[in-house]
């Protein structure tokens, strides 16, 4: 059963996690848009799987995943955007969980955008 | 609406326009008594007499109070169709609380559905409301309340991504709890 210690121990996680945000000021940001638009379309899988990919290759502390609000592209959820500091920021949309590795993987960790995935590939 | 829980989330709706801080859902479900009640209770800033009287009549409320809209009509007509009741009691200044019961086993009753997904989904849109959802059955009865789920995480968000994780497995496990599992 769920428990309020396993509460804490995740508000001691979560709180950890931000203190790593401020000390490394070079951290990747994957934004997973969640706003009701986003979540009817199924950004909360997404999510889970940036978490989980993320956490597999051991780079919580270089890429932070966050949630933000409906960015007006309602059609194209979900959407999720990475900022890279010093590069342009990136925009993904339709993601599905499938689509979260090679994602990670081409763009987080080897710095190639999966132009295939982006919202200039998919509106054309 | 194809399940109530979307009622519930539509009612819920007019809860946090109307900037209520604390919102009560209650469901309470028997097969002994074949009855369903769903009650939403704000501390929002509540209606006079007049505008309860005119948010039960779609015709009237749409042209006027377009905030409140077909919403309650239709939660209202999900609760008579199968025989059973509906009820807004608001209070200027103090909230309101709107209840419908249902009679379970009529031919017109619609399923309840997802109803931990509309509460969960509730506290991830609205993080700084409080939300209190009390589910009971024949079999027994759970309590969700934010506010205490609050004093333990001091100060992390609710809509962190983990706790949210954590909310969603509590009602879900809860519920089972209260089911039997036999019927999930």
């Amino acid at each position: 059963m769920k428990s309020l210690a396993e509460l804490k121990a995740i508000r001691d996680r979560a709180r950890a996690e931000i203190d790593l945000r401020k000390e490394n000021p070079n951290a990747a940001r994957v934004l997973v848009g969640m706003a009701t638009c986003g979540i009817a379309a199924g950004a909360r899988p997404v999510l889970n799987a940036f978490v989980e990919e993320i956490a597999k290759r051991g780079l919580t502390e270089d890429i932070t995943v966050t949630q933000t609000g409906c960015i007006g592209i309602c059609q194209y959820e979900p959407v999720v955007e990475i900022e890279i500091p010093g590069e342009d920021k990136v925009t993904y949309v339709k993601v599905a969980p499938e689509m979260v590795p090679k994602i990670v993987n081409d763009h987080l960790v080897n710095k190639n955008v999966v132009t295939e995935y982006t919202i200039g590939a998919i509106s054309k | 609406m194809r399940e109530l829980s979307l009622n519930v989330m539509d009612v819920a709706q007019n809860s946090v326009r109307a900037n209520a801080g604390l919102v009560t859902i209650t469901v309470t479900e028997s097969d002994k008594s074949d009855s369903l009640t769903i009650s939403i209770a704000d501390d929002g800033c509540g209606m006079t007499e007049e505008q309860v009287s005119q948010v039960i009549d779609p015709f009237f409320t749409t042209r006027t109070t377009r905030k409140v809209g077909l919403g309650v009509p239709l939660f209202k007509l999900s609760a008579e169709q199968t025989g059973g009741s509906f009820d807004i009691k608001s209070e200027l200044g103090k909230g309101t609380v709107t209840t419908a019961s249902y009679v379970k086993s009529h031919v017109d009753m619609t399923p309840l559905g997802d109803i931990n997904s509309t509460v969960s989904i509730l506290i991830r849109c609205n993080p700084d409301i409080d939300f209190v959802f009390t589910r009971t059955t024949d079999k027994g009865s759970f309590t969700l309340d934010t506010r205490e789920l609050r004093v333990v995480l001091e100060g992390v968000p609710l809509d962190t991504p983990d706790v949210l994780e954590w909310i969603e497995q509590y009602l879900k496990e809860n519920t089972e709890n209260i089911y039997g599992g036999a019927e999930l």
